[in-house]
């Protein structure tokens, strides 16, 4: 249950990470009519931001072994 | 050339599949070798989220809005980041409660309450309503256009189209049979559907393919990849626009809202509780569903804006619809097999949305809102009906076919009017009013059945009004009036600007206020009502959920018995034969139980029943079914009596525990004090010796260095000498003394003493000390005094140990010491007065504690051991008596104490 719970913060912490990235005032930063990399800023931030975030996710989820739950399917 | 024959065949060919697919899924259920038991199948279902709304909808919305469409995506994002709090609790809950729809987990939440279950399914019914009726535009919009292939024309819509020459409606009609044969084949003990589930991760296969395919084709295929398009885009100051969000206060907050109304949705649409709750095989599905999920949305959303970019380059203001601009493309460059594939894939999004949704929809209705009806009618005789189970089946089947045809009516009167997304938000909105009740109440006791009631009243009153009834208006079905002047002219009111809020836009204000209306109730009706004792129960077993694994069979708060034929019998009506024997043979090979022993069941059993109907029917109705063959016994008074005692030796045994560990605290306390004092004690004894040792010392060495010294001096030296020494033989004595008195093997040599005489040898012991200080002694004793029983020695040593006390305390300069002895009474009372500096009230309770030593802020330290008095009192306790101290600071202390005339005979023998 440790390692659940380490890893339960650490995706609350992600959360608000997250709720950082995709909010004003981070937003507005990019929020130009620019292309950078064939891509309208914007969108290729909130595309990174997004992908960083599931990588993260990906990252944490993996940092333990699959906890055996109980199967309560019949 | 594509002919509407071919679109008919292919569609027709691909539904084959699916029900293909579903075939093999509950084949492989049934001989327990489940395809669908994996994170990969999980993750896929829970992409139903992606609907025609993703499908098409994200472009058009990219068209008008830019950047906003993403937020439907960002959110669940973020809400699946909160999987390990909220989902993983959802999920654990509903398993062990046997959930099996929203309604079903907010009414059991609040105390099986069929009020709320009925509500929740009431708001979840009319929430979805034009989230349907969006499905059926999508398919019907991409129908007609593929229709016309190879020409391309705006669609008209006209509300005089008549029903039966109206595609859509029969578009509606085939979804109903659709989801009738998908969802209700049986009637499953869990609610779970293994095919259906299959069916959809294929889906959601083919529309991320499908969208993949026919985006690279439109970016790199028509146009030259990302920087072509933006580079375009650029160029147009109309495209440039939604390169960014408006620079306004009202975009970041619309952008706020979407995220959290589809926070809330990926967690409170009935058919994402559906796929992620109520099919869920295993709790771990999520580690991996959390991330692979987002992903699913990320790729699904890579090329919806180059779409939108071409769309807007290639048709411009040719008045196509922004919504239909992934099929109008390769329509337009005469693409056969892309159109094709888009039409499938739009189909694909848009069937696997109304198949899972009206099958929640349709649990719901069932045991949520008409089984609960039906079974307090007792004229129906329900309860006594021989099989039940093609009863809920039929009604499932006109749940599922009202829903769609309610669809398709607002579809018919209001959703051509607006755009697949905003008809989608409207939705979203709705189901966020589940949010309070159910996401407070899974973390918080306190909110009650009142509290949930009030707030999803009130919050979906103000959807209503606020979203709902405009969306009306806007079609024309009310007044216009409404939306412009407000109700009757009331300005204050008009929906769009509710108490002239205006800053918002319609989603935005609808949100604010909605959820404020709701939590506000929520909390407020919590707050201010009391929980019945079902509530409490219920609230207790979903909030501390990871505390109850493995005993919930005997939390119930009601316990009853029945015999086992009636629970058999009811059993059978709902699941048949097989199912019930099969459930009931689980049962007792998990708790040893042998069914021939006795024919009365345990309450574990007929709770297990319960929750084994609860799959069926929902919890709400199975309690009332359970209720009507149970002799319930709602706990006798000895139960209660029982209940209570359990809880009163609790709180004993643990006021007891309380009671030794203060004890034990205060011990070790005392002890920690006595180290202290001891090392106290050694410090001041080994620096009493020292002083005497020193000036023995140097007095020895001066007489040894210098032989010539006079013989006056010598005597005088050798004089000191002899007195310090005899300082060091007092302080040893007394130091020995002590440790045999406190180890009681100090011999008493007990005769007839006059106490008189005691006084006076003591007094004329240190004789010497009150005339070094000058000190005037006066004496007040009888001529005689009666003989008391002791040991005269110590006793001397006890006048001793008082006298040098008085004379240390002594005013220094004109110190007077008086010593009494009465013998008028029963008791000899021996007082010595000083009239020194006098003794605290806080210090007169230490000063006979070993080792204590009265501190005198000017004089510091006093010289002695500090063990005189604890002595003394020692001594004159044996001899029955008690030595006390009465003192006024500043005016002298007078010890005292009284030895009885007649001693008992049986003085301990030491």
């Amino acid at each position: 249950m440790t390692r659940d719970k380490i890893n339960g913060r650490r995706l609350v912490g992600l959360f608000l990470l997250g709720m950082l990235l995709f909010n004003f005032p981070l937003l507005h930063l990019f929020n130009r009519p620019v292309v950078v990399l064939g891509i309208p800023v914007l969108y290729l931030y909130l595309f990174a931001a997004w992908s960083l975030i599931i990588f993260l996710i990906l990252t944490i989820s993996r940092s333990k072994p699959d906890t055996p739950f109980p199967d309560h399917s019949e | 050339m594509l002919a509407t024959e071919t679109v008919i065949f292919v569609s027709l060919c691909y539904i084959g599949v699916l029900f293909g697919i579903a075939y093999y899924g509950d084949k492989r259920a049934d001989i327990g070798r489940s395809i669908i038991s994996n994170p990969y199948i999980y993750a896929l279902s829970l992409a139903v989220y992606c609907t025609a709304w993703t499908f098409y909808g994200s472009v058009g919305r990219a068209a008008s809005a830019g950047p906003a469409f993403l937020t439907i995506y960002l959110g669940p994002t973020l809400m699946v980041t909160l999987g390990w709090l909220v989902l993983k609790k959802i999920v654990r809950i509903s398993k062990i409660h046997r959930i099996t729809s929203i309604a079903d987990f907010i009414g059991s939440r609040y105390g099986k309450s069929m009020t709320l279950g009925g509500v929740v399914t009431v708001i979840a019914v009319l929430g979805i309503i034009p989230y349907i009726s969006l499905q059926l535009k999508a398919i019907s919009s991409s129908f007609l256009l593929i229709h016309q292939y190879p020409s391309l024309k705006p669609l008209s819509y006209a509300r005089s189209i008549g029903v039966w020459s109206d595609t859509t409606f029969y578009v509606a009609l085939f979804l109903a049979v659709f989801a009738t044969l998908f969802g209700t084949r049986n009637l499953e003990a869990t609610e779970r559907h293994e095919g259906l589930v299959a069916a959809i991760a294929f889906e959601s296969i083919v529309k991320l393919v499908a969208f993949l395919a026919v985006g690279t084709f439109i970016t790199f295929f028509i146009y030259n990849g990302f920087t072509d398009l933006s580079q375009r885009a650029i160029a147009s100051p109309e495209l440039r626009l939604l390169m960014t969000l408006p620079k306004d206060a009202g975009a970041f907050s619309s952008w706020f809202a979407h995220i959290f109304l589809s926070m809330m949705a990926i967690v409170f649409l009935p058919r994402q509780f559906q796929v992620m709750v109520v099919e869920n095989v295993n709790e771990a599905h999520l580690n991996k569903a959390i991330w692979l999920f987002p992903l699913y949305l990320l790729a699904i959303n890579i090329f919806v804006l180059p779409v939108a970019f071409a769309g807007m380059l290639s048709f411009g203001s040719s008045g196509l619809d922004a919504d239909m601009f992934l099929l109008t493309l390769p329509m337009a460059n005469k693409q056969v097999f892309l159109t094709l594939l888009v039409f499938i894939g739009g189909m694909s999004a848009a069937t696997g949305m109304v198949i899972v949704e009206t099958v929640a929809l349709s649990t719901m209705i069932c045991n949520d809102l008409v089984m609960p009806v039906l079974l307090h009618m007792p004229s129906l005789k329900l309860s006594q009906r021989k099989d039940l189970s093609s009863i809920l089946l039929s009604i499932r089947r006109l749940g599922i076919i009202l829903v769609l045809l309610m669809g398709y009516a607002y579809f018919h009167y209001a959703g051509e009017y607006y755009t697949l997304v905003s008809i989608g938000l409207t939705s979203f909105a709705a189901v966020a009013q589940f949010a309070p009740a159910l996401l407070v109440g899974i973390f918080w006791k306190g909110g009650t059945r009142t509290g949930a009631l009030l707030g999803l009243v009130a919050g979906f009153s103000v959807w209503c009004y606020t979203l709902f009834l405009p969306s009306l208006a806007g079609a024309g079905l009310m007044p216009q009036d409404f939306l412009e002047h407000g109700p009757f002219g009331i300005a204050f009111l008009k929906p769009f600007e509710l108490f002239g809020l205006d800053v918002f836009d319609r989603i935005t204000h609808a949100v604010f206020w909605s959820m404020l209306a709701n939590l506000g109730c929520y909390v407020a009706g919590s707050l201010f009502s009391r929980p019945s004792a079902m509530e409490h129960t219920q609230a207790a077993m979903f909030v501390d959920v990871y505390q109850y694994v493995g005993r919930v069979h005997d939390s119930s708060v009601w316990r009853g018995t029945a015999y086992l034929p009636d629970l058999v019998s009811m059993l059978e009506r709902f699941l048949g034969r097989e199912r019930t024997e099969a459930a009931l043979d689980n049962y007792a090979m998990d708790y040893g139980i042998n069914w021939d022993q006795s024919l009365t069941r345990d309450p574990g059993l007929v709770n297990h029943i319960e929750k084994l109907l609860a799959g069926a029917i929902g919890s709400a109705s199975a309690r009332v079914m359970v209720a009507s063959v149970v002799k319930e016994e709602p706990l006798g008074i000895e139960e209660v009596m029982d209940i209570l005692n359990e809880t009163r030796q609790a709180i004993i045994y643990s006021r007891e525990l309380e009671r030794a560990s203060a004890e034990l605290r205060a011990a070790n306390q005392r002890l920690q004090e006595l180290d202290r004092l001891k090392d106290e004690f050694i410090s001041t004894v080994s620096h009493e010796l020292r002083t005497p040792l020193t000036a023995i010392r140097s007095l020895a060495e001066i007489l040894h260095d210098y032989p010539d010294t006079t013989p006056d001096r010598q005597r005088e030296f050798s004089s000191i000498i002899i007195r310090e020494t005899q300082r060091l033989t007092r302080l040893i004595t007394q130091v020995l003394d002590f440790q045999k008195l406190e180890s009681g093997r100090m011999r008493w040599a007990i005769t007839a003493v006059d106490l008189k005489d005691v006084v006076e040898d003591a007094v004329s012991a240190t004789g010497q000390l009150v005339a070094e200080k000058r000190i005037r002694m006066q004496m007040n004793l009888p001529d005689a005094s009666r003989p008391v029983e002791g040991d005269r020695d110590q006793l001397i040593q006890a006048m001793v140990n008082l006298i040098s006390n008085a004379v240390k305390f002594c005013d220094p300069e004109l110190g007077q010491i008086d010593i009494r002895l009465d013998d008028s009474a029963d008791r000899l009372t021996v007082s010595v007065s000083d009239n020194g500096i006098g003794i605290s009230e806080a210090d007169q309770k230490q000063i006979f504690n070993k080792f204590q030593q009265v501190m005198d802020p000017t004089r510091g330290r006093p010289p002695g051991t500090g063990l005189g008095l604890s002595i003394t009192r020692q001594i004159i306790r044996h001899h029955h008596g008690e030595l006390k101290v009465k003192s006024t600071p500043g005016k002298g202390a007078t010890f005292y104490f009284s030895l009885p005339l007649k001693p008992i005979a049986a003085m301990p023998a030491q």
